[in-house]
């Protein structure tokens, strides 16, 4: 499980970043396993991320950021990239959800004054800009949300609680 | 106290909680479909969640549709695994050529008014044209739902659509939904639901709602729900799996957002690559040269989209020289009636591609792949670079018989304009 807040490099994308662009829906025919997957991400939008991508490396992106398909290899490759947080100026609600029950930690904030390479510091509520000085506020996440990324995932969750638990919704 | 939605009478109903939009509830789900495309995933996290026998079995369907058939040993796996896992845990299976889980799950009388049934697919929003509160869900989710029967959803902000009057001849739902999406662009309608009302509802039949419910997705949204009325309840007829209560909306309702669509005034009309947004009118876009013509889809591969398509192509004298027409029923019920109404030796005769009913060429997982620089004209639902499977394709996405109407011209034409 991660902790934040961490330090990371800014590797920024426009709006309407569908899934199939983070990963082709053809790359799961052949293995769901996040380590393969990697090697393809960003493949048909920009062909050199997948060599360049670090350990630490955060997503930056305009809005709607995972449109189109449901399909979880698109977070699950991104976090086999080494990647553990997005920050965009708004999900799609699939890949909001995925991201959530996989540990990747997605916030909502204004995205439009981070350059690629910037160094950020990243946790949920607020994301500091070390290239710029600047301080951003990220929108709260739910309860059930937080319980769900505290346990590390939906995963853990369900083998903490065994099932959804009222109290947190 | 105002009055409720759809979505909020739908999700107070399956939570046991007086909800409105903005809370967040835990929901016992009427039904969940996985597929060939999700649900592997699902049960590695089934199995790492700890799982071993699901909630109830009797709540849960596969469908092995994106891989329609298997193009590869690892896609073999996949399924071999479903029907292991579909056969030992009671859960039933849609096998390979049996279609697309969406269209099944209506077929089937799965998707019920005033049910709330989720897909490990983002299309379950079609599910909503039969007053179903249907949305789409990842893998993890799905285990979830294996685990405890439950999934938790925020109750969303409604938009209603006020459709009024008719459509007018050549002009079809999928050029309605587009229009919307002209409107609303890909992310207007994020997090919200869609609820169809006025008196243009009742000029729409089943099918025709199914494809206005299926693209709602594409603005964003996590439902796209029609009241239900005599139309729902006649498709019904004979497909119910149970006793439903249809929700209705109350006329106090809150709406975050209202917008009118006059069925007619609209035209026939295109998304350019690669947006779903970039609509046009088809009338501008006329000429565009067309190599590659695919009719199918949970958006565009029913009975009666195979009829306008033919009736267009028939009209026009058959498909122009070089252009390939593809042709992928969504179910094998769709594909039946084809066979028994003479529709599919139409399409033989024409020189058509007849492909598995499923997926097909929708997302480049199975079926014919376009190749380098080929424009493509599409009944389905998104149009993405490299969606195909080719990134260097080019795809439009129009009406069944916009789509006809390319395919007898080779470009873009005006299917109002064929057969005068």
């Amino acid at each position: 499980m991660t902790a934040f807040p961490f330090e990371g490099r800014a590797r920024v994308f426009g709006d309407d970043i569908n899934t199939d662009y983070i990963i082709a829906s053809r790359r799961k025919r052949e293995s769901l396993d996040p380590q393969v997957l990697r090697q393809y991400l960003f493949e048909e939008i920009d062909a050199g991320f997948a060599r360049s991508v670090q350990p630490g490396d955060v997503i930056v992106a305009g809005s709607n950021f995972g449109c189109g398909s449901a399909m979880e290899v698109a977070v699950t490759a991104v976090l086999g990239g080494g990647i553990r947080a997005v920050l965009a100026r708004g999900f799609s609600r699939t890949y909001y959800r995925n991201a959530v029950n996989n540990g990747l930690l997605p916030l909502v904030c204004d995205t439009r004054r981070i350059a690629e390479g910037d160094r950020l510091t990243v946790e949920a509520g607020l994301v500091r800009n070390l290239s710029t000085g600047e301080a951003m506020a990220t929108e709260p996440l739910p309860a059930i949300m937080l319980d769900i990324i505290g346990a590390g995932g939906l995963v853990a969750y369900f083998r903490k609680y065994g099932r959804f638990r009222v109290g947190s919704a | 106290m105002p009055g409720k939605t759809i979505s909020e009478k739908i999700l107070s109903a399956k939570s046991g909680v007086d909800a409105c939009a903005g809370d967040v509830v835990i929901c016992h789900v009427d039904c969940a479909l996985g597929t060939d495309g999700s649900t592997p995933m699902a049960l590695d996290y089934f199995a790492a969640m700890g799982g071993e026998r699901v909630d109830d079995a009797r709540r849960m369907v596969f469908a092995l549709d994106h891989y329609a058939p298997a193009p590869s040993r690892a896609t073999a796996a996949l399924h071999q695994r479903m029907r292991e896992f579909a056969a030992r845990q009671g859960i039933a299976l849609w096998d390979v050529g049996e279609g697309i889980g969406h269209q099944l799950m209506v077929e089937s009388g799965r998707a019920l008014p005033g049910g709330l049934v989720v897909g490990a697919d983002s299309h379950a929003v079609t599910y909503g044209a039969l007053n179903c509160f249907g949305t789409g869900i990842g893998s993890s989710d799905l285990a979830a739902i294996f685990m405890s029967g439950e999934i938790w959803l925020r109750v969303p902000e409604s938009i209603r659509v006020n459709l009024t009057g008719h459509l007018p001849a050549g002009v079809y739902p999928k050029d309605a939904a587009l229009e919307l999406a002209r409107q609303l662009g890909a992310d207007g309608a994020t997090y919200q639901a869609i609820e169809f009302a006025g008196d243009g509802v009742a000029t729409l039949d089943l099918e025709d709602r199914l494809v206005l419910s299926n693209l709602t997705v594409e603005m964003g949204a996590k439902a796209g729900l029609f009241p239900a009325d005599s139309r729902t309840f006649d498709y019904l007829e004979g497909r119910a799996r149970g006793p439903f209560e249809a929700a209705t909306a109350d006329r106090d309702a809150s709406y975050c957002r209202e917008i009118a669509i006059a069925l007619d005034g609209l035209t026939p009309a295109v998304a350019l690559p690669h947006q779903v947004d970039r609509v046009e009118t088809v009338e501008r876009a006329a000429g565009t040269p067309i190599q590659m013509v695919y009719l199918g889809t949970c958006t565009g591969g029913r009975a009666r989209d195979f009829h306008q398509a033919r009736d267009v192509l028939r009209a026009a004298g058959g498909v122009a020289p070089g252009v390939q027409l593809v042709v992928t029923p969504a179910s094998r019920e769709v594909l039946e009636t084809l066979a028994r109404d003479g529709t599919l030796a139409d399409f033989i005769a024409m020189g058509a591609v007849i492909g598995t009913p499923g997926c097909g060429s929708c997302c480049g997982t199975c079926g014919a792949i376009p190749g380098d620089d080929v424009n493509v004209i599409s009944t389905a639902n998104r149009n993405f670079q490299g969606r195909m499977g080719n990134g260097s394709a080019s795809i439009y996405l129009a009406s069944p018989a916009s789509c006809a109407a390319a395919a007898a011209r080779g470009a873009i034409a005006d299917p109002r304009e064929i057969g005068r």
